[in-house]
């Protein structure tokens, strides 16, 4: 087996890894990029969704060998863009975040959603999020912050 | 030592599981969980893996004159937002799992995986749809039914690999999706239900039901729908409570984790009836 070979955030990466490894693991304990987490383990809660070529996935039941060739951008790489800076002060001005926890997540996942939507209704924005669970915030801030965002961030995406 | 192969094409895919004994891979969201090891440690797989999902020949939605041809490799959620493909299809994708599961699932891994409460086998079967299994020798061409043997069981040969799925086109006038679930987003499936009618002027041209998780695989019975084809509307309505006695009888479901038989059953002789009144 050659090595499995993608772009994580925007660098390339070479591994002689174990392909069948998920992919949150690589991500957490071998680039040490611990925004993606563990939360259920078996793709309900979202905790650890990154992007795979600009689309929300479950890094957690997502084998290494899944990404070779493709490109995965984690919240870490995903912070460096004017679109998460968007993203982050809608969260901040509606209270989308509290614990935490699910945050990292919920930005992944608006990302994926406004990339293909970028003015999405009330609707469609929970369907974006509704593989992420949030035990804090009851969901409707998060999704006035998705509106929020996608309004003060027009033309970002 | 468990061997990991990607494959470059179909062509290849296919040698190697002439030559070897795999364990195919798709997405993963099933395997993956059901192979699931402490955390930093690999799956438990005891057979070689072919990763078949990055198979990009594989990932089309081909329209034709009297069906679509979807490659077996052709995401959930591509589905779900193609034009070409039934809007029957689409209502059970679209409450299946969440973007993130759709974005890499497959309806091959559904198939594969076999499980009673998959979602899409119940419009598969409704559908009349065609799998196409690919080995170096040749192409078979199954109906779903045939594929399917029971509860993770299917007749896929350990050298095969599901290609296609085929749906003929169909011309309903009425088509109804009902799943049955803990909650709206990632919930596996209590009871689900899909059917559909083809009325012209007053009769009854075409009657389908197909249920999923109450039993081993899903019930669609040919025989059944036989019964009320040419009859007209009227006469179907008032016929009701024969359909869901007919319906009893291949409706055996299970108690587990999710749901009991009593509330199953209930609830597929109100879907029965829920769907026929609103004809």
């Amino acid at each position: 087996m050659s090595n499995i070979k993608f772009k994580l955030n925007g660098q390339d990466v070479d591994l002689n890894l174990d392909p069948s490894m998920r992919l949150l693991d690589v991500l957490r304990n071998h680039f040490q990029l611990t925004g993606p987490k563990e939360g259920c383990g078996e793709g309900e809660c979202g905790a650890c969704a990154v992007l795979l070529d600009g689309h929300i996935v479950h890094s957690c039941c997502l084998p290494l060998a899944n990404v070779h060739e493709k490109e995965v951008v984690t919240i870490e790489g995903f912070s460096k863009t004017k679109r998460y800076q968007a993203l982050a002060d809608a969260m901040l001005e509606e209270g989308g975040s509290q614990c935490g926890i699910c945050t990292p997540g919920m930005m992944i996942a608006a990302e994926s959603l406004l990339s293909q939507n970028p003015k999405p209704t009330e609707d469609e924005i929970r369907i974006g999020i509704s593989g992420n669970l949030c035990r804090c915030t009851g969901y409707n801030m998060i999704v006035k912050a998705i509106k929020t965002a996608s309004k003060k961030g027009d033309g970002l995406w | 030592m468990v061997k990991h192969t990607i494959p470059k094409n179909l062509n290849e895919a296919i040698n190697y599981l002439y030559q070897g004994d795999y364990q195919v891979i798709a997405g993963g969201t099933d395997l993956m969980i059901q192979r699931r090891n402490s955390a930093d440690l690999p799956p438990l797989f005891n057979s070689n893996l072919l990763y078949v999902f990055n198979l990009e020949e594989l990932k089309y939605v081909i329209k034709e004159e009297s069906q679509i041809r979807i490659g077996s490799m052709t995401s959930l959620e591509t589905l779900l937002h193609h034009p070409d493909v039934p809007k029957l299809l689409k209502d059970v994708i679209g409450e299946m799992a969440s973007p993130g599961i759709r974005n890499v699932a497959t309806l091959a891994g559904n198939i594969a995986n076999a499980s009673p409460a998959g979602d899409t086998l119940v419009a598969l079967y409704l559908m009349d749809a065609i799998v196409v299994l690919s080995s170096v020798n040749q192409n078979r061409y199954l109906p779903i039914e045939k594929v399917i043997l029971g509860p993770r069981k299917t007749c896929i040969e350990n050298n095969e690999l599901i290609k296609e799925i085929i749906i003929p086109n169909h011309q309903f006038t009425q088509t109804s999706w009902v799943k049955v679930g803990g909650r709206r987003a990632d919930a596996i499936s209590k009871v689900s239900f899909a059917a559909a009618v083809t009325i012209d002027k007053g009769s009854v041209m075409d009657f389908r039901m197909a249920f999923g998780a109450v039993f081993m695989t899903v019930v669609r019975s040919r025989q059944i729908e036989k019964l009320y084809k040419n009859l007209s509307v009227k006469a179907l309505k008032n016929d009701v409570q024969n359909i869901v006695f007919h319906y009893q009888e291949l409706i055996k479901p299970i108690d587990d984790q999710r749901s009991n038989k009593t509330y199953r059953s209930q609830v597929s002789q109100n879907l029965i009836e829920d769907f026929i009144r609103k004809i």
